[in-house]
């Protein structure tokens, strides 16, 4: 070779020189030795990835805000004129039970949508944003695995905080408000019992309702590289078939909108839980879901990464 | 070797589509079905001539009738309409009908519609003899199914004022086969003129809303009465009557008798007889069709107890009777699910004993538990059907069960106001559903009224819920200021925080109580049939108040006394089961069903591709790092970025790939590690053929166009999060030798979104060597770095391919791929154009430019020495020696020897000049 007139800085690579010798693979898959393909992006890997970023923190703490901004609210203003007509917004103050029902009846239509739109969509399409996906990919993870490990955090972070605001909801409102059996606007009341356990209903249901803008915001997030695509993309959506629903000259036709069925909660809060309605949204939804989350992996499976 | 994706691709988008077109067709043939493409319906209008008026007035009736669409003779049914409609009003249930296979005839009722004629009240002289005719003239067509000449297989049904001439066309005329009617009275005097109080002797039937009410005729339902008659007063006279202004079209008798009665309250006689002539419970007994009785819970005009009465006395006969309550009647529509099943059981009734389709005899008692409140979501009143295996009390069904729950409360005084005003308000009728609808949410209490009218007796909060079927009974004790009493008994539902008192259905029970002692008397009254569910904890409270605003009320003013005599109230209760909703359930079976199919079919899928790709290892190439055949990618528009490309890579090799932008390089190393799909051709690493997620790529590490790191996170925890995303021991990374070549210092701690682009870099490079994989792949490794920097990677990465390992850089830097690399490969426009050891490619000369003061005598000098193959003379001046064999030394000993001043002596870039040329080569070929 032509000379060599470079000065090596001492020391710098001591370690590689000693590094050993390759060793001869005789694993079957032809990877290294203790490499196992099932075993590649464990969740509490994925999890650490994701718990640290700004967006994150910023969702669960609004999420802990929003109850006590809402019980501000209430002490500020003067009880109000009653029109005759009686919903959840007067019924709010009356306990803690009444005021988280109040406090999920106003976030459940837009601000959770927007929370697990964020956390579903914008799991991989940040991964891609920041040239890290191929990384993730080439380590190798596989990518129905990547996509499913992915998922299963996004779900979980999601799942997280659907459970956070009630929770919040409850313990603040019992301090600002005391404890009182949940009423509903039918008249009937609910003694504490019966009334956690159709708190739990509601989250449930709430849970797989939302399923669907997960499983959209994930097949989102796959398909673009965009984070910001992705999650307002997905509300986008959200918010063009609550639009949809709206137009009653569409008649039954309705009924096939995924979010058709997405305050059918509101039937456990009767003096008996009606499941109908919420049963044709878990069917609704997870319909919607799987076919979503099904063309997910399809397109991820076949993709060129470009990013 | 060719793959096979090139000849499967196309075979598995036409199975795709198959597929798809399958699912299609199957769900749009699915849809077809569910969604009941009726079968053509003909209809035919008639104009039946019937007997005439009192005054000799000819009459024909307005009839459509629907025939089926089948060859063979059909059975028969006769729908008859409810007050003040016409035979429109059954058009839609007539073709029901006409699409199930029978041949449907509904026509106007004598007095309405396009029919001639006077209102007679189901006359058996007029309207009962009409319906007769209708079956005369059944019996005249070809189309009906026929018992014997002159008795077709027909069956009637109605609502209403209809319902009433199904029964007592059944009675009068034995050729009627079955009967279905709706919503009717059994005793038209009782019905209009409300009569609660009991009768003292046993004989009180125990079927759930029995009644057997004292002989006393009872409060006027002025409010329904006055509709009736206002709805008759304004029927339009039709081409063959005229209609006079206060009668309308009612027959002057009925229109005579009415006017009498209203003004007073009390019926005359007369209208007594007639009442008692049109009610179906002169006839019962002679009823031998099989009946199917459908009653309304809310129905405050013909209540549940109308029903009952019908069913006890045609049961009596030995006839087989269904008893079926739901939640609409004349106060309300009924949710729609109801009228569905109403519809239904409508048909199998008549497809049992019209077809005699040999479906098993089902006497089973239907009703509707609707107290369980709005949907909140769409409004829509919800409940469900529950059924037991006959009406209870009849027939050798065992009677209904009865609860007890005792009352409390002291007697109360109670003033009946003068005029009758103010009035409670239960109920609004004629204006449909809206208070029955909201009663059961508790928003309608009791309007009206004044706190005085109401005596009120409470019970304690239930230990347990009760549902209540049909009437309960109570017994109080009434002393009347002036020998007569007018009360409204009503069982309220009160929450257990006294909020808002729910009575069921708006029901109010009226008594009208004459000749009272004046020391009172006791009396025991039938509250209002209901289905309702008292809930755990909530209490019954009795209300006996002296108005309501939909009844004839006393002008005069009165007080009354009213007590508990004994205490309780005596509840039914059925012990019942849920007729459970298949529908939904089918659903759900469905699509879970379809989720654990599809669910199998993708798991299979995955499995099979990942087992065929642990299978695709070619032995020969174990131990080589990269051998590529043939290797090719097109993109959808046509372009190739990547064209027949083929070559190895040996043990130990450190590889330069070359070439200018666009080459195809960074698409072929993409391809490599898997990130990008090749269109034909393969590549194998260590033997294993590579796709995306190959396990063999841990033996790989790569850095390709540039860094990507985590920015919330710092530079360590990239790298260690990084290497546990691979799933391998932490032991196994040597993060040391990777954090001593990134060279990052203390700045490694700090998160990653403070780095400079060179750190960035360094790291990324570093990352990749984590593990010290076989195989190094790294793409433009010192783009952004400054030279010192350049030089310590030049370093590593030579000290790296020392320890035997394989590295494969691409870049744009010809002088540092010379001085790094081995081998190398120059691509150009998505083809190889040369590969070969570096030393191959330049040549075994080396090139030196010389710069001398004396260029034409230095060629002299030069030209005959041996050693010296070529001699350049470059515009910028100087000259360019291309040396063969012989050190440059040797040529400047020559050039100082002769007296040449040479000022530089620098190596000449030669494989610029290779790379230059190879380049310009293959523009114009291709």
């Amino acid at each position: 070779m032509s000379s060599n007139i470079n000065h090596v800085v001492p020391g710098s690579h001591d370690q590689l020189a000693h590094a050993a010798a390759p060793r001869v693979s005789d694993t079957a898959h032809g990877g290294a030795p203790r490499f196992n393909p099932r075993r590649t992006l464990p969740l509490r890997v994925e999890l650490r990835r994701q718990i640290g970023r700004r967006r994150t923190q910023i969702s669960l703490g609004f999420l802990i805000l929003l109850p006590l901004l809402l019980i501000g609210a209430f002490k500020i203003g003067s009880p109000g004129s009653r029109d005759g007509r009686v919903t959840l917004v007067d019924l709010a103050t009356v306990g803690a039970p009444n005021f988280t029902l109040f406090t999920l009846f106003a976030s459940a239509g837009f601000l959770l949508v927007v929370v697990v739109a964020l956390f579903a969509g914008d799991t991989v399409a940040s991964e891609a944003s920041w040239s890290s996906l191929r990384y993730l990919l080439v380590a190798p993870v596989s990518r129905a695995r990547l996509l499913r490990q992915k998922f299963i955090v996004a779900l979980g972070l999601a799942g997280f905080s659907l459970v956070l605001l009630p929770s919040v909801a409850l313990l603040s409102g019992w301090i600002a408000f005391g404890w009182a059996p949940a009423r509903s606007p039918t008249g009937s009341s609910l003694p504490t019992g019966e009334a956690m356990l159709r708190l739990a209903i509601i989250v449930g249901f709430l849970a797989v309702s939302l399923l669907f803008v997960a499983a959209l915001g994930f097949y989102a997030g796959v398909r673009t590289d965009a984070p910001l695509g992705a999650v307002g993309g997905t509300v986008l959506l959200v918010i063009v078939s609550n639009i949809l629903d709206q137009v009653t000259a569409l008649g039954s036709i309705r009924n096939v909108l995924p979010t058709h069925y997405s305050y059918a909660w509101l039937d456990a809060l009767g003096p008996t839980v009606q499941w109908d309605s919420m049963l044709r949204g878990t069917i609704s939804s997870l319909a919607y879901s799987t076919v979503l989350l099904a063309l997910a992996w399809r397109h991820f499976l076949r993709k060129d990464i470009v990013s | 070797m060719r793959s096979r994706q090139s000849a499967g691709r196309p075979r598995r988008k036409v199975l795709l589509w198959v597929a798809a077109v399958a699912v299609g067709a199957s769900a749009a043939g699915g849809y077809a079905v569910v969604s009941s493409k009726s079968p053509p319906v003909r209809t035919e209008v008639l104009r039946v001539a019937v007997g005439p008026e009192a005054d000799g007035a000819p009459v024909t009736l307005d009839a459509t009738l629907y025939l089926p669409d089948s060859k063979k003779p059909a059975p028969a049914v006769v729908l008859a309409h409810g007050f003040g409609g016409s035979k429109q009003d059954e058009d839609s249930d007539a073709r029901y009908l006409a699409q199930h296979g029978y041949a449907a005839i509904a026509y106007s009722a004598r007095g309405f519609g396009q029919s001639g004629g006077l209102i007679h009240l189901d006359a058996p002289a007029f309207e009962v003899a009409d319906a007769s005719k209708l079956v005369d003239l059944l019996a005249a067509r070809p189309e009906v199914l026929k018992d014997a000449p002159g008795d077709p297989r027909v069956g009637f049904t109605g609502p209403s004022y209809g319902g009433a001439l199904t029964l007592l066309a059944a009675g009068h005329d034995p050729r009627i086969d079955a009967i279905a009617p709706q919503i009717t009275w059994n005793d038209l005097g009782r019905s209009l003129f409300g009569q609660s109080a009991q009768a003292d002797s046993g004989t009180v039937p125990d079927t759930p809303a029995g009644s057997m009410p004292i002989s006393r005729p009872g409060v006027f339902k002025k409010a329904w009465a006055g509709l009736f008659f206002g709805s008759g007063a304004t029927e339009k006279g039709s081409a063959q009557t005229q209609a006079s202004l206060a009668c309308g079209r009612f027959a002057p008798d009925v229109c005579a008798q009415y006017q009498a009665t209203a003004a007073s309250g009390t019926p005359t006689p007369a209208l007594s007889d007639l009442l008692a002539a049109s009610s179906p419970a002169s006839v019962a007994a002679h009823i031998k069709a099989p009946t199917l009785l459908v009653q309304g819970e809310a129905d405050s005009l013909f209540p549940l107890g109308e029903a009952d009465a019908n069913a006890r006395a045609i049961a009596a006969g030995g006839t087989p009777v269904k008893t079926v309550w739901y939640s609409g009647g004349h106060d309300s529509p009924g949710s729609s699910a109801d009228q569905d099943r109403l519809r239904s059981v409508t048909l199998s009734w008549f497809d049992r004993y019209l077809k005699r389709d040999g479906s098993k005899p089902d006497t089973s008692f239907q009703f509707a538990e609707s107290g369980t409140g709005i949907s909140l979501q769409d409004g829509t009143v919800s409940g469900s059907t529950l059924t037991t295996s006959g009406y209870p009390g009849l027939a050798g069904t065992p009677a209904a069960g009865t609860a007890s729950v005792a009352l409390s409360g002291p007697q109360q005084d109670v003033v009946a106001p003068a005029g009758g005003f103010p009035a409670a308000i239960t109920s609004l009728p004629g204006l449909g559903g809206a208070l029955a609808q909201l009663s059961s949410t508790g928003l309608v209490g009791s309007l009206g009224g004044a706190s005085n009218q109401d005596a009120t007796f409470s019970s304690t909060p239930l230990p347990a819920s009760v549902l209540v079927v049909g009437s309960p009974t109570v017994a109080v004790h009434v002393t009347s200021s002036t020998g007569d009493a007018t009360l409204f008994a009503k069982l309220y539902d009160v929450p257990p925080d006294q909020s808002q008192a729910v009575l069921p259905e708006q029901l109010a029970a009226p008594v009208q109580l004459n000749g009272l002692p004046s020391g009172g008397t006791d009396v025991r009254i039938k509250l209002p049939a209901i289905v309702h569910q008292f809930a755990a904890g909530h209490r019954m409270r009795l209300v006996l108040s002296t108005t309501d605003q939909a009844y004839q009320l006393p002008l005069t003013p009165r007080t009354y006394a009213v007590a508990l005599a004994d205490g309780a109230v005596s509840v039914p209760t059925v012990a019942a089961s849920t007729v459970t909703d298949n529908t939904l359930l089918f659903w759900a079976a469905g699509i879970g069903a379809a989720v654990l199919l599809f669910g199998a079919i993708g798991w299979y899928v995955l499995r099979r591709r990942r087992d065929s790709r642990e299978t695709n290892v070619d032995p020969d190439l174990v131990d080589v790092p990269v051998a590529i055949s043939g290797l090719g990618k097109a993109y959808g528009d046509g372009f190739r970025a990547v064209a027949d490309l083929s070559f190895r890579i040996e043990p130990g090799q450190v590889l330069g790939l070359l070439g200018p932008n666009g080459a195809g390089k960074t698409t072929t190393l993409r391809m490599l590690v898997g990130l990008i799909r090749p269109s034909e051709g393969s590549i194998h690493v260590f033997g294993h053929r590579i796709s995306a997620g190959a396990p063999v790529l841990s033996r790989v590490g790569a850095f390709i166009e540039g860094p990507g790191f985590l920015p919330h996170l710092s530079g360590l925890e990239n790298l260690t999060l990084s290497w546990a995303a691979t799933g391998r021991p932490a032991a196994d990374a040597d993060i040391d030798a990777a954090l001593e070549l990134a060279g990052l210092g203390e700045d490694v701690h700090r998160k990653v979104r403070t780095y400079s682009q060179g750190m960035r870099q360094r790291l990324a490079v570093a990352q990749a060597m984590l593990g010290l994989p076989d195989l190094l792949v790294l793409d433009e490794p010192t783009n952004g770095l400054d030279p010192p920097q350049i030089r310590e990677m030049r370093e590593a990465l030579r000290r790296y391919a020392a320890t035997g390992r394989t590295v494969v850089v691409s870049s744009h830097l010809l002088a540092e791929v010379e001085q790094t690399c081995t081998h190398c490969l120059v691509m150009h426009r998505g083809r190889l154009l040369a590969a070969g050891p570096v030393g191959e490619l330049i040549g075994a000369a080396s090139s030196v430019s010389v710069e001398v003061d004396d260029v034409a005598k230095a060629v002299e000098v030069l030209t005959p020495l041996t050693g010296v193959r070529g001699i350049g003379t470059p515009e910028g001046g100087g000259l360019v020696l291309d040396l063969n064999g012989i050190r440059p030394g040797v040529a400047v000993g020559a050039l100082v020897g002769a007296g040449i001043a040479v000022d530089r002596v620098a190596p000449r870039h030669q494989l610029e000049d290779v790379f230059l040329s190879l380049v310009n080569e293959g523009e114009p070929q291709r």
